[in-house]
């Protein structure tokens, strides 16, 4: 590999600093699994890297005070994927981050770097669209909080500012009534990067949607009160679903109308027409792993497999009875 | 830039400078001459440098020299005790399971990471945990008996 500099920065500003100072010759580690990679190919030739992984907090995972979980930006794949409180509430996350390449490699890739890569195909990142994530990033301005889908900017491009770096990923409260499937499409069954991925969730109750699909601005969501409200409220009984697709266009994508869709009718009819809508959503390409026809085409089947799992998982009734899944 | 790293390598502790753009392989391989960590693609994808990192495998082409201070390290020349193999190597053996070798080393680590993490794995469970590992000459099939045999020898001494 071409000479660099290691650094472990003491604190978030003199991190901050670091990364301020270097601009493009600096580059912040995670776990380091794609970064080095771009560096032995030649691709980025940094002379800094600086290791965030011993600031305080980036390795751990807890619950706020307001019944947020909280996943440090360094935490790995295998980490977030084998820990109870995202198993237990947050199991979409789970099923997305155990899907990634193999198991030795989620001892070190982290979900923090899969979303600051913005890699299209980031498996994380349409579970994280599903849970309405906000990504905690500490700069020379202090802290700023970034909704997910404004996280991802573009192809490699993420919100982050000169100086920026992401701290934390910050899930909503869920209601104990709720599910998730992720689905991917690979060259082989389990460990290859997804082709196609979607990831679809639905959550008992609603909950008032702004324009393109997006729930308001999460800082605004009182956690607790959806918490204790959880069962109770009359709407009770109604889905609210959100459905996200990776690896089918510039970003990870919400498709809002199949959304809208499935919250309204849920039937077998529902569901194709809602996964005919996913499909719409998609905005993908040609490229050496797929033609963009056979992603739209297969954005429709992994969408109608995540929602009648997410249906079956709900005791709801399957919307396709011994057919195919 | 170099700096001073202190870990432990199957058992034994040692100081060393290190490069800060050098890999923990290349540390293992050219520091220390474990030459039983295989260099084979250098991009996490054959799983040939697969070590224990804290009792975890990882691919050493992927960790920063630097990144291994203080971490307790067990490479395939770790697994074997007062001369007596680990179960999964006399599995390996008994089995046929290797044939050219390369891919050997770092299949009976995260095999061995496997087994210590769930002590009797599905077929199903087993070819999930060494998805990242490539074997290009025998197939799968004698590696995943022989993973099983290890699995079943070793709940017979320690039911």
């Amino acid at each position: 590999m071409q000479p660099f500099d290691y650094i472990v920065p003491h604190n978030f500003a003199e991190a901050s600093a670091l990364l301020m100072a270097g601009n493009d010759d600096t580059r912040p580690l995670l776990g380091g699994t794609d970064l080095l990679i771009r560096v032995r190919g030649g691709f980025i030739r940094p002379e800094r890297i600086i290791d965030l992984k011993q600031l305080p907090g980036m390795c751990d995972i807890v619950r706020s005070a307001e019944g947020w979980l909280v996943i440090g930006a360094a935490c790995t794949m295998n980490q977030v994927a084998g820990h109870p409180l995202v198993r237990q509430e947050y199991e979409l996350l789970a099923q997305a981050c155990e899907s990634v390449a193999s198991y030795q490699l989620r001892n070190r890739a982290t979900v923090g770097g899969n979303c600051c890569n913005a890699s299209p195909a980031a498996d994380s990142a349409p579970a994280l669209y599903c849970l309405e994530a906000v990504m905690e990033a500490y700069g020379p301005s202090g802290v700023r909080r970034i909704p997910i889908h404004e996280f991802f900017t573009g192809p490699r491009c993420n919100a982050l500012r000169p100086g920026e770096f992401l701290t934390g990923i910050h899930l909503p409260p869920v209601p104990s009534r709720s599910a998730g499937a992720f689905n991917k499409l690979g060259r082989t069954k389990i460990g290859d990067i997804s082709i196609v991925s979607v990831a679809v969730w639905a959550e008992a109750g609603s909950r008032k949607l702004e324009a393109g699909g997006q729930s308001k601005h999460p800082e605004r969501v009182d956690g607790a009160t959806r918490t204790a409200a959880d069962g109770q409220s009359k709407d009770a009984e109604r889905l609210t679903w959100r459905i996200a697709i990776g690896a089918a266009g510039p970003t990870p994508l919400r498709a809002p109308e199949a959304e809208a869709a499935l919250a309204e009718d849920a039937s077998p009819e529902g569901v194709a027409r809602a996964a005919q809508l996913a499909a719409e959503a998609a905005r993908p390409i040609d490229d050496i792993r797929a033609s963009a026809a056979y992603r739209r085409g297969m954005v429709a089947v992994l969408a109608r497999r995540g929602v009648n799992s997410v249906l079956a998982r709900l005791g709801a009734a399957p919307s396709v009875v011994g057919g195919q899944p | 830039m170099n700096h001073t790293i202190h870990f432990t390598v199957n058992g034994e502790p040692f100081t060393l400078s290190v490069a800060s753009h050098h890999t923990l392989l290349q540390v293992l391989r050219e520091q220390l001459v474990l030459t039983g960590v295989k260099n084979g693609c250098e991009a996490g994808e054959c799983g040939a440098c697969t070590v224990l990192m804290n009792g975890e495998p990882v691919n050493s082409c992927l960790v920063l020299a630097p990144e291994a201070d203080g971490a307790t390290i067990v490479t395939v020349e770790g697994l074997a005790h007062d001369s007596q193999l680990d179960p999964l190597q006399e599995a390996f053996v008994a089995a046929g399971a290797t044939q050219c070798g390369f891919c050997t080393p770092g299949i009976l680590i995260n095999s061995r990471a496997l087994l210590d993490r769930n002590p009797d794995p599905t077929d199903a469970e087993i070819r999930a945990a060494l998805v990242g590992n490539l074997c290009r000459c025998t197939g799968y099939i004698r590696i995943i008996d022989a993973v099983k045999a290890a699995a079943h020898a070793q709940r017979e001494v320690q039911p």
